[in-house]
């Protein structure tokens, strides 16, 4: 499957990563062949296998409904950049 | 003919002490960023686990909306960014949530109405922004909180109906007791679709959603002020946009939200850090046994068994811990008219005074029952009834001992209410006169002095006679 610039571009985006030309053209050719060779899979006959959700042999983890302490604000807040009355601040979303 | 045709998404929160998938309080009201964790924040190398009541109270919701159950459901992981989720992901559900299926009958003019639930589904939900000048605040309380979605079928055509399946549906959840359901503390939010066809076309119209109502009158009055804006542009033959508006309570209209209208993509990919669940029969069966008789059902017996008129059934069951109390008093008393009128007229009027519920207001069903009895056998007059239940509910005693104490025993006594009344001829010899003349209204006014002099306690029925005979005499 062919990967062009604008899908790159694309994904990018999604991701909130800047690429410059040569990343672009890098990065293409490069998902195109890890894309290809996923592809390999396509080959196999998978008529009646269920979709794998989880590769864990388990299920029904659950947790009882008891409080633990959290972190303090002050902890949870001293990797932030920017910070204002133990609020994590960001640059404004909205005008 | 035009027709709207209305989809609700709602959102409520559980009322789990913890959070979603890690052991957070969710208490409201802490310092901002007081109740989060490494979970909350997304930190790498954590895992989340999902908290089994939340679980259990998403199932009950589920089947008492009469949904199909999924045998095995999954998580999965909503990937966008945006402040409110330090995790860059919200983790929701997908193509396999817990139910779907359902449905809700409201009730319009009397008329039953069925509006089908498309699914219900478990989800985290995001922080909380406070926009001040030049940035963005952000709190994490919030993060991870338990949110039920329950999304409707587009079966709602009318914003009353909208009302209705708000009020039916916060009914229900509350009679199950997994959340307040308070849409003024944001507890429950609820999103609309909106689009407007001929009543004879099948293909639908452009549709818009509308957000940002913060109460279920917000919503009727957003999708009323929607639907007219849809038909003026419709009947002048002009497009309408298909976009996310915001309800502006103050100025009662909707405007378009203002943000880069671009194709939302969230590729979302199941959550790998929660295995999958299967919710078998016997995992079912025992959830299903915790359903306590839901509105609906009670209403119907509140109806049939105790021949309680629908109106006034309709308020009995309006919360499980009433209908608890009403049926409660019918099982101490067989009459249940009388009981009923006492509660929806005195004991409602004392509770909406005193702002508390049913719950929270000082009166047992033993004691209740013992004041309308004592009305009943005509030992209190029916304005010394509703003093002494407003007595009761301050001090908590029995309607014996508040009449005792207050000396509010209804006079039957014909010789006493015979000098009584004699004293008010006496007194008010122009309304005599008046009644003489043939003006009949002169009698309701001499019973109201009698009553006063008797301080209410006199028995009004006794009175009325007793003074008739002596005007016919005079
Ligand atoms: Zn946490």
């Amino acid at each position: 499957m062919a990967i062009d610039k604008n899908t790159v571009k694309y994904v990018a985006h999604l991701a909130r990563i800047k690429l410059n030309e040569d990343e672009l053209d890098l990065l293409s050719s490069q998902l195109e062949s890890i894309i290809d060779f996923i592809d390999k899979l396509k080959e196999l006959d998978i008529s009646g296998v269920q979709p794998t959700s989880s590769v864990l042999a388990v299920g029904n983890v659950f947790r009882e409904d008891k409080p633990r302490a959290s972190l303090t604000a002050e902890e949870s807040l001293s990797n932030a950049p920017e910070k204002k009355d133990n609020f994590f601040g960001v640059p404004k979303v909205i005008e | 003919m035009y027709e709207s045709v209305i989809g609700l998404e709602v959102h409520v929160q559980l009322n789990t002490a913890t959070k979603l998938f890690c052991g957070c309080s969710t208490e409201f009201g802490s310092q901002p960023n007081s109740q989060a964790c490494e979970i909350c924040l997304g930190l790498p190398g954590c895992l989340p686990v999902l908290n089994q009541k939340a679980f259990v109270y998403a199932l009950k919701v589920a089947m008492a909306l009469g949904c199909r159950i999924r045998e095995f459901t999954k998580f999965d992981r909503k990937n966008y960014f945006y402040p409110d989720l330090p995790k860059n992901y919200q983790i929701s559900q997908y193509d396999l949530p817990l139910a779907e299926e359902g449905f809700l009958d409201i009730d319009i003019n009397g008329r039953s109405k069925r509006v089908n639930i498309k699914r219900v589904h478990l989800e985290e939900d995001a922080g909380k922004l406070i926009h001040s000048q030049g940035s963005s605040l952000v709190d994490l309380n919030r993060t991870g909180i338990p949110l039920l979605e329950i999304v409707s079928s587009p079966d709602i055509n009318s914003s009353q109906e909208a009302y209705e399946y708000l009020n039916s549906l916060k009914q229900i959840i509350q009679y199950l007791g997994v959340s307040s359901c308070d849409m003024e503390k944001g507890i429950l939010r609820c999103d609309a679709n909106i689009s407007i066809k001929k009543k004879e076309d099948s293909k639908l119209g452009t549709k818009t959603e509308l957000k940002n109502m913060n109460s279920f009158r917000g919503v009727r009055d957003a999708l009323d002020f929607e639907i007219k804006r849809q038909l003026k542009l419709l009947e002048s033959k002009e497009s309408i946009a298909q976009e996310t508006r915001l309800w502006d309570e103050e100025k009662q209209m909707t405007y378009p939200m203002r943000t880069k209208e671009e194709a939302q993509d969230y590729r979302y990919f199941p959550e790998p850090d929660l295995p999958p669940f299967t919710i078998d029969s016997k995992m079912q069966e025992e959830i299903r046994k915790t359903i306590p008789e839901l509105p609906q059902q009670k209403m119907k017996r509140f109806r049939e068994d105790w021949g309680v008129p629908a109106g006034r059934a309709n308020i009995l069951a309006s919360s499980i811990e009433l209908a608890d109390f009403s049926e409660k008093c019918f099982n101490l008393y067989a009459k249940a008219e009388n009981i009923t009128n006492w509660i929806c007229g005195p004991l409602l009027s004392e509770m909406n005074n005193r702002k508390q519920d049913i719950n929270q207001i000082n009166i047992t069903p033993k004691n209740f029952v013992d004041l309308i009895i004592f009305f009943d056998q005509g030992k209190l007059s029916n304005l010394n009834t509703k003093n002494a239940l407003a007595a009761m509910i301050d001090s908590g005693k029995e309607p014996g001992i508040i009449i005792q104490e207050k000396n509010l025993s209804q006079i039957s006594d014909s010789v006493k209410l015979d000098e009584i009344v004699s004293q008010v001829i006496k007194d008010n010899p122009k309304s005599v006169n008046d009644y003489l003349q043939g003006k009949e209204n002169a009698v309701m006014f001499l019973v109201g002095q009698v009553m006063r002099k008797s301080k209410s306690k006199a028995n009004p029925k006794m009175v009325r006679e007793i003074l008739l005979k002596k005007l016919k005499k005079a």
